[in-house]
Order: C-alpha cells, then structure tokens, then sequence
C-alpha cells in the first residue's frame, strides 16, 4: 500500500480537526479537535519515518504524546474552572480578556 | 601712578585687642536679626529693645577700635583679621577676613552710629505696626550685610555682604507688602540691583581669570601690571554694580519707588547707607580705577549725569520721600563724580558721603515725623504751615536743609564745595563741564531742597480736614537732634582741619595740592551765590505765592521730571516690552513647535494603537484563524522560496 495515502489520511485529519477548532463553540470539542490535530501530526510523523527509513519521526512522535497528555491536564482544568465559573463550555462566552 | 598704589597699599597688621572684634561687629546685629526673624512672637514684647541693644553695642566696639586706630601711627592702621578659610580648592583658595581700615572705619562708624539712631527712631515710627519685630529683625540683617560689604577684605566677601544689603533692601521695602503697589516696587528695586550685581559678579570672575584672587591685597598687586584694556573692562563692570545699588543713571529708576517701605528703611538704607556702597566700592577699587583712565571718565559722566537728574526730579516731586530720594540720587552723583575724579576727589566723595548720612538721614527721619503727624500723608501740597506746631521737627529739619544746600558753616557747605573745587580741577574740556555741571547742581538742590522745606513746614495751611498734626514723641524726635547737631558740626571737624583727607590718606592717597581753573575764593563765592539765588528763587515761589493743593499742568520739563524723566517709559520699551515679547515667542515656540512636534508624536501612536487594539476582541477562535492564517502564510512562503 502506498504510505502516501498516510499522509493524505493525515492531511485530511488535520484539516478536520483545524475546521473544528475554528468552527466549533463547545470548548470540549475544540479541545478534542486540538487532539485530532496532533494525532494528525503523529501520523505523518511516523508515515514520513516509515518512507525516510530511520526513526527521527517516531521519536518525534512519541514526543507529541507527552506534550498531548500534558497539554490535556492543563486545558481540562482550564475547561473545568470555565464551565463551573460560567455555566457554560461556550469558547465565544469567554471573552472578557479584550481591548 | 606706582607711587599712588604704594600710598594706597599699607602693609596689613595682623588685628590684636579689640581691633581683632570686627568679626563681633557683625555678629552682633545678626544675632539679633537670627532671635527676631527665628524667635517669633515670643520675642513681640522686647524685640525692638533687643534689635536697637544689638547696632547699639556694635557702635560702642566700633567708637573702642576708632580709638585703638587713633592711637596707631598713620602708615599701621590697616589692620586685617583672617577668619577662617572659605573655598580651598586646588588653586583657588578664597579667605575669608576682615580688613578694618581707615575708610571702612569711616563707614563702619557712618553705619552703626545712623543705624542706631534710625533703630531708636524706628521704636517710636514702627510703635502701631503690629509687625514691628520683623523689621527690626530685617534692619538687624541689614546692618550685619552693610558691615560685612564694608569689612570685607576681598571682592567675593564684600560680594555676600553687597548681595546681602539688596535682599535686606528688598525685604524692607516690600515690608508692607499687602499693597500691590509696594510689593511691585520691592520686586523693581531687586531686578534693578541684580543688573548692577551683574557687573559685580562679572567682575569678580575676570578678577579670578586675570589676577588668580580675589583679595583686595591680590588684586590691587595684578592690578599694577595689567593691561589697560584689562583694567577699563573690570572698572566699567564695576562702575555697573554700583550705579544698581546707588541708584545711578541709567538705574536710577527704583529709587524712587522704593519709598514704599517704612520711613526709617528710606533713612537708613535709601539715603545714608546702603545706597552709598557703590561709591564706597568705586573709592575702594581705586587702583583699578587708576589704570583705566576711560572707566573714570564713564564714573564722573554719570556722576554729573545723575547729579543733574536728580536734581531735575527734585524739583518736580510733590511728594516729601518721593523729592528727597531724587535729592539722594543727585547727592550720590556728586559722590561719583568725585570718586571718578581720582585721588583728588576720594577723600571727598567719602566726606560728603559722612555728611549726606547725616543730613540726609535727618531729613528722611524728620520726613517720617511730618507723616507721622500727618496722617502718613506725603504730598506736600496738603502740608504749609507745620511750623508752629512741630517745633523739634522743624528745627532739626531746618539744620539738615541748610546742611544739604551748603548753607556756609554747615556740613554739605564743606563737603559739596570740595566737591566743586575738586571737579575744576585738570585741564581741557572736562572741568570745564563737570566743575559746572557741579556748581549748577549746588544751585537746584538749594531751589528744590528749599521748595520742599517751605511747602511743607511754612506758608499757608493747606491740611486736608481730617488731620491733626503733632509733634512726635521724644523716643523720634532725640533721633532727630542728635542728627541735626551732625548735620551742623560734622563738616566744620572733619573738613576744613584737613582731618578726614589726613585720616583717608594710607589707603586713597594724598590728593595732591592742584588748583581748580576757577580761583578758590571765586569759585566758593559762586558756590553760595548760586545756592542763595536758587534758595531765594523757591522761597519766592512758594512762601510769597499761594500753593495749589493740586499740582499744576506745568512746563514740559516739570511734567517730564515728575514722570523721573521718563526713565521708566525708556526701561519699559527699550527692555520691558522688548524682553516681554522675547519671553512671549519663546513661549509660543515652545508650545506650539516643540511641545506641538512631541504631543503630535504621542497622538499619532495614541490614536493609531486605540484603532489596532480593536484587534484584541477576546475571542479565542479569531486569534486561532489569525494563527491558522499566519501558519498559512509561513507555509506559502517557504514553498514560494524553495520554488
């Protein structure tokens, strides 16, 4: 199979996830479109690993996991702390931060 | 010329015994300026007693050290007392010490005798003003600052003491300074001097550049080998600083208005003080003077200048303080026109200065008692007929008017007519000018000195309704006798025995036995012919004829003369107005192009960043497209490069 569908696959992945993170209101799901975003990353990554033959994009990959997983503990609580403050997970209410 | 500056330098003596008190002198009054000024009211209740003991004793040490000078040979009485080092950086080293000599002895004595007088006068003058500490306070401070001035023993000292009598003067005259008018005249008067200051200070520092000190003993020695050039710029700037303090052409101008402030303050610092210290500075930089026979010749002409405008506005002043202080600008003329005249006219510049303390004190004091009598009215047309029931002030007024008008016998008679001896004497063109210009003088300060003795105390009564004239209590009118006996016998001691030129002789140098153009005995004839004429001129004028209680239109001349010559007008649009308008574009520059480039500036970036924060609208999926866009952007980029 050719591994550049991989990369076509990951394209359209991020793209997905790029769509929702611009389109979306829930925070949740911004949230987890920002998560499909770096796995769609991740999967060019190691795509590219597998077409170059070393392991520099696996390793990357596993990088982006940590960052991910950290990146999850903090955006949780910031959405946790919103939505309990604010009764709602709605990114666009959350604009006090302004001009 | 060197033989001059070796008269004029005695070696200096180191003080012992009481001559080592000049520091005290000084002290004393400041002291009691310090308890009054710093004490408050506390001290209201025995300030003035406190304020007069403090000049008094000063007097007292300063008639013991006359006397230990008495006692000392001719050639050993210079004596100098070093007190402690003011300035000692590298190679500028600035002493401080006393220098008690011959001629600041005579001022020293001029200003603590007057100025005790004037003190004990002030008691009974100042009794009803309820801030009549704080003058003594002032007066206190003045004495101190004139003592120092005349004790000082080099340039930069006398300096603090010069700059000391101007602030004290300005106290004193604004001392009333709820009137608006008053306060203006105090402000008129400091600018004045500090234009006169100018030339001090600029002449303190081409001292500094061109002799390395500021020491008389220092200067006097650079002196002898400077250049002319050097010598004429350093007396012209020195000629500057005392036409500011003695109220010369062409800054003659405050004087008159000085007459704001208390009569005492116009005795004391207006007439026999203060207003004499540019004369005292002339004579004491004599050998500056010397070798610059160009800066001399600017001294007499503006001596015979002012002697000539006072005299004028003498004539025309209706008010009694107003006329007497043109009649103290014309008798300082007289006492430049003689300092400039060199060593054969120091001795008596510093006589008729004596003297002019004196008389002039007296008539200022016996002035105040008119007013004190009248109301504080000045204008002599509302007086007449004070005669009869001011006897003392009368009197006593009566001695300093023929002393001012060289009455034979009295003082101004001795000293004025050397004056005019001395101005007769050279050859060419200028004795001819300033001996007359003299003698002419002698003749209106009898006509205006004469309009102004019969206005006010003989004619008609022309009293507004509401006054009660009174003769003044004795605490002012002792003063005042003790003055007029001054104002008759002080010349007949000093001048006619040779006693004051013999006593000036170590430091001014003998003034030389030359004979005026005009015989002596004619000349002095003249002198007293002109002074009966023009004292009879005024005493028909103004005894025989009836007075208006309101000035007259007058000739052109009268009416100029009353305006001071239109001094004030040339000051205000020759530098008032010119500086006004100076000061008003800068303004305007300063506003509208340099503060309108800055604020143009910071409204530019205001506004600009106000329109681009609309940016920041809080939405955290505009600032992901703009990320996204960026990210975009980037990506392209790359892409474009690589193609």
């Amino acid at each position: 199979m050719n591994p550049m569908n991989y990369v076509y696959l990951s394209a359209v992945l991020f793209s997905i996830g790029a769509a929702g993170v611009l389109l979306r209101r829930n925070a949740i799901v911004v949230f987890m479109c920002v998560e499909l975003m770096l796995n769609a990353c991740n999967l060019a990554f190691v795509t590219f690993s597998r077409m170059e033959g070393n392991l520099d994009g696996q390793v990357i990959a596993f990088f982006v996991m940590v960052v991910a997983a950290a990146e999850v503990v903090v955006g949780l609580a910031i959405i946790v702390t919103i939505v309990r403050t604010r009764r709602s997970a709605s990114v666009d209410g959350a604009n006090l931060l302004k001009y | 010329m060197s033989t001059y500056l070796a008269a004029a330098e005695p070696a200096t003596a180191e003080a012992t015994g009481v001559l080592a008190l000049g520091w005290l002198l000084i002290a004393l009054p400041l002291l009691g300026a310090a308890v009054l000024l710093l004490g408050g009211r506390r001290t209201d209740r025995w300030g003035h007693l406190f304020g007069t003991a403090m000049p008094a004793l000063a007097c007292l040490i300063a008639l013991a050290q006359f006397a230990a000078l008495l006692e000392r040979d001719a050639e050993e009485r210079s004596v100098g007392s070093h007190l402690f080092s003011w300035i000692p950086v590298g190679a500028l080293e600035v002493e401080v010490g006393l220098l008690l000599d011959p001629l600041s002895m005579c001022f020293v004595l001029l200003v603590t005798f007057v100025g005790t007088l004037i003190h004990v006068y002030s008691i009974g003058y100042m009794a009803h003003d309820p801030d009549r500490r704080r003058f003594f306070g002032y007066l206190n401070l003045f004495v101190a600052a004139m003592l120092l001035l005349v004790l000082a023993d080099s340039f930069l000292v006398l300096y603090v003491g010069w700059e000391g009598v101007g602030l004290a003067s300005y106290l004193l005259i604004g001392f009333w300074s709820y009137n608006p008018t008053y306060a203006a005249a105090a402000k008129k008067a400091f600018v004045a001097n500090r234009v006169g200051d100018f030339g001090l200070s600029v002449a303190v520092l081409i001292m500094f550049a061109q002799f390395g000190g500021v020491s008389f003993s220092e200067v006097f020695a650079g002196a002898e080998g400077a250049s002319e050039g050097v010598l004429t710029v350093l007396g012209l700037m020195l000629l500057l600083a005392a036409c500011g303090k003695s109220a010369q052409f062409p800054l003659q101008s405050w004087l008159g208005d000085a007459m704001a402030g208390p009569t005492p303050v116009s005795a004391l610092i207006h007439a026999a003080t203060m207003v004499t210290a540019g004369v005292y500075l002339v004579v004491r930089s004599a050998p500056v003077f010397e070798g610059a026979p160009d800066a001399q010749l600017v001294v007499v002409i503006v001596g015979a200048v002012t002697l000539l405008f006072g005299a004028a506005i003498g004539c025309a002043k209706d008010d009694i303080k107003k006329a007497l202080a043109a009649s103290t600008m014309s008798q300082i003329g007289y006492m430049m026109l003689a300092a400039g005249l060199g060593p054969v006219g120091y001795a008596f510049a510093i006589f008729h200065l004596l003297t002019h303390g004196f008389f002039k004190a007296g008539l200022f004091l016996g002035a105040g008692s008119v007013m004190h009598g009248m109301g504080d009215q000045v204008n002599m047309r509302r007086f007449g007929g004070l005669s009869s029931v001011m006897k003392v002030t009368w009197v006593t007024f009566a001695f300093g008017w023929l002393a001012i008008i060289g009455f034979p016998g009295l003082s101004g008679f001795w000293s004025k007519d050397k004056i005019i001896e001395a101005a007769y004497v050279g050859d060419g063109w200028r004795p001819w000018v300033f001996g007359t210009a003299a003698l002419v003088g002698a003749g209106i300060t009898a006509f205006y000195m004469t309009r102004l003795f019969v206005m006010t105390f003989h004619g008609k009564r022309r009293w507004t309704d509401d006054v009660h004239p009174h003769e003044s209590p004795l605490v002012m009118t002792v003063p005042l006798m003790v003055l007029a006996v001054g104002s008759a016998l002080l010349g007949l001691a000093l001048g006619p025995t040779g006693a004051i030129a013999h006593w000036l002789e170590p430091v001014v140098g003998a003034h030389g036995e030359e004979e005026p153009v005009i015989a002596v005995t004619l000349l002095t004839t003249l002198t007293v012919v002109l002074v009966l004429a023009g004292a009879a001129l005024a005493w028909l004028t103004y005894e025989r004829r009836p007075v208006a209680t309101t000035a007259p239109r007058g000739s052109w001349l009268t009416r100029a003369a009353r305006r001071d010559l239109y001094q004030d007008t040339v000051n205000e649009s020759l530098l008032m107005h010119p500086g006004a308008w100076l000061t008003r574009s800068l303004v305007f520059f300063d506003n509208r192009g340099v503060d309108g480039t800055v604020n143009g500036l910071a409204a530019l970036l205001g506004g600009t960043s106000a329109r681009l924060r609309r940016l920041q609208t809080g939405f955290v999926r505009s600032y992901a497209l703009s990320m996204f866009a960026g990210a975009a952007v980037v990506v392209g980029a790359m892409l474009l490069v690589r193609l």
